[in-house]
């Protein structure tokens, strides 16, 4: 155990914890929105809850789910601490400031995109996960699925806004976190990082996409 | 000669490191063909003049090598220009009635001593606890008898560029020493020589970078945006690199 405290000690390693959790993070949204994207087929729900029904039942997914969980758990801990640590190194502020003249916006502001997609995130999980798992809400035999839901709860405008709003973080969280996880686990070379990087925009513009359809999808009756 | 232009300084004064500090307000004309360190040459001597305390700056070789130079001007280190220090930063890259702000370093890593002037000796500890490589006493080995292949060469020799000026840590928003820390390392653990305290040498500057109270790397890079020798963002990584594999192998 010695040899990996630095993880959550030195200021490398804190890093390299927030990569290697942050890239986990990264092949679950894969996954996530493969998923859910069967509700474009525009055939009632059924591939989509098919596939819901495997993933809620495979041995395998659900032990998978908990290292999900404990790596989503280690990401924003670390995150809010290591945030919160940084901005105790300069106690005098500059008088004049010219950040977006040597570093972007989004890369600067990752303790915010993240804590937005935490309340985000939060709302979420209540509306599907809580659901599916701790009630009797749905079940094959009560006559709900898990696209009943989403039915119900995209028609309530609210949910549509905020759902889009934390796509648009997820968006940017990603633009930066995708390549700069590479960067802290000391990967950057002369021909592989431009691929890397080209990769992160088309992960980080395609995803979010995909997932904010389905609810302006769901809420404009284009699905049903 | 060329015509004089009339400028509007804001420039921060703080009378010692336990002192609050505030923006002075002061207009000198300077020449566009001075340097940023000769018009405050010029301030200085009209305080003078005036029977008022001159501003403390930091600077030596004034032909951008010594790293001494360290005002943040308009909010960049260094000024406006890219690849320059402020010795070498010309009044040409201001317009006539321009104000412009002048601050010191800011990181509680670099203590301010004085107006513009910072402490950077926690520099020269994160040095001392393991920039450096051991080599026997006795006579020149022949130069060829250690090959080393160009590329390396080149990269060892990119890293050692850096002047230890501090623009780095005055541009993080974390007051990150990294981009410092990361070219020294790289700079060493290229070549041959070293080597033998490699994996020690990572760990010890690290330790030392952190206890200093710089902050961690986000990678927004405004770092290798702001340096003026142009270290790359590659030297952090490799330090990443380094950093990783002494701490798998117990360091």
């Amino acid at each position: 155990m010695k040899l990996l405290s630095f993880l959550f000690t030195s200021s490398i390693g804190r890093k390299v914890l927030m990569a290697v959790t942050g890239l986990s993070l990264v092949a679950f949204l894969l996954v996530h929105a493969g998923i859910n994207a069967c509700i474009f087929f525009n055939d009632g729900g059924e591939t989509f809850n098919h596939a819901a029904e495997f993933m809620a039942h495979n041995w395998l997914i659900r032990s998978a789910e908990i290292g999900l969980f404990l790596g989503l758990l280690i990401h924003i801990v670390q995150g809010l601490s290591l945030t919160a640590s940084n901005n105790q190194k300069r106690n005098s502020k500059y008088g004049a400031s010219a950040g977006n003249a040597n570093s972007k916006w989004y890369s600067r502001s990752m303790g915010i995109l993240g804590s937005l997609l935490l309340i985000f995130l939060v709302m979420h999980l209540k509306h599907f996960w809580v659901v599916s798992r701790f009630t009797d809400a749905i079940q094959e035999t009560a006559g709900s699925t898990l696209f009943d839901e989403m039915v119900v709860v995209f028609k309530d405008p609210l949910p549509v806004f905020v759902y889009v709003i934390g796509c648009i973080s997820l968006a940017y969280h990603l633009l930066h976190g995708f390549q700069s996880a590479f960067q802290s686990l000391g990967i950057n070379h002369p021909a592989y990082s431009p691929i890397i990087q080209s990769i992160g925009v088309g992960f980080s513009i395609l995803v979010p996409l995909v997932f904010a359809a389905m609810p302006i999808a769901m809420h404009l009756g284009w699905i049903q | 000669m060329s015509k004089l232009m009339k400028l509007n300084l804001k420039v921060w004064r703080q009378k010692n490191t336990n002192s609050a500090g505030n923006f002075e307000e002061y207009k000198v004309d300077a020449s566009p063909d001075m340097s940023f360190l000769e018009m405050f040459d010029v301030l200085n001597e009209q305080l003078i003049e005036t029977g008022k305390e001159p501003v403390a700056f930091d600077h030596d070789c004034r032909e951008g090598i010594c790293g001494m130079c360290s005002m943040v001007i308009d909010g960049r280190p260094h000024g406006p220009k890219q690849g320059v220090t402020t010795c070498q930063l010309h009044m040409r890259s201001f317009s006539d009635g321009d104000t412009i702000t002048v601050e010191p370093w800011r990181a509680n890593g670099f203590p301010v001593i004085k107006d513009l002037t910072v402490n950077r000796s926690a520099f020269d500890r994160i040095i001392a606890s393991g920039g450096f490589i051991s080599t026997n006493a006795g006579n020149a080995v022949d130069a060829n008898s250690v090959l080393i292949p160009k590329e390396v060469a080149d990269e060892a020799f990119e890293a050692a560029t850096c002047i230890g000026c501090g623009a780095c840590v005055s541009a993080c928003k974390n007051a990150s020493a990294m981009l410092f820390v990361g070219a020294k390392v790289t700079q060493l653990s290229k070549l041959p020589q070293g080597k033998p305290e490699r994996e020690s040498r990572v760990v010890a500057m690290v330790n030392q970078m952190d206890a200093e109270g710089f902050g961690a790397c986000t990678n927004t890079g405004a770092c290798a945006a702001e340096c003026p020798k142009q270290i790359p963002l590659s030297v952090i990584a490799n330090l990443n690199r380094e950093y990783i594999s002494a701490k798998m192998n117990g360091k």
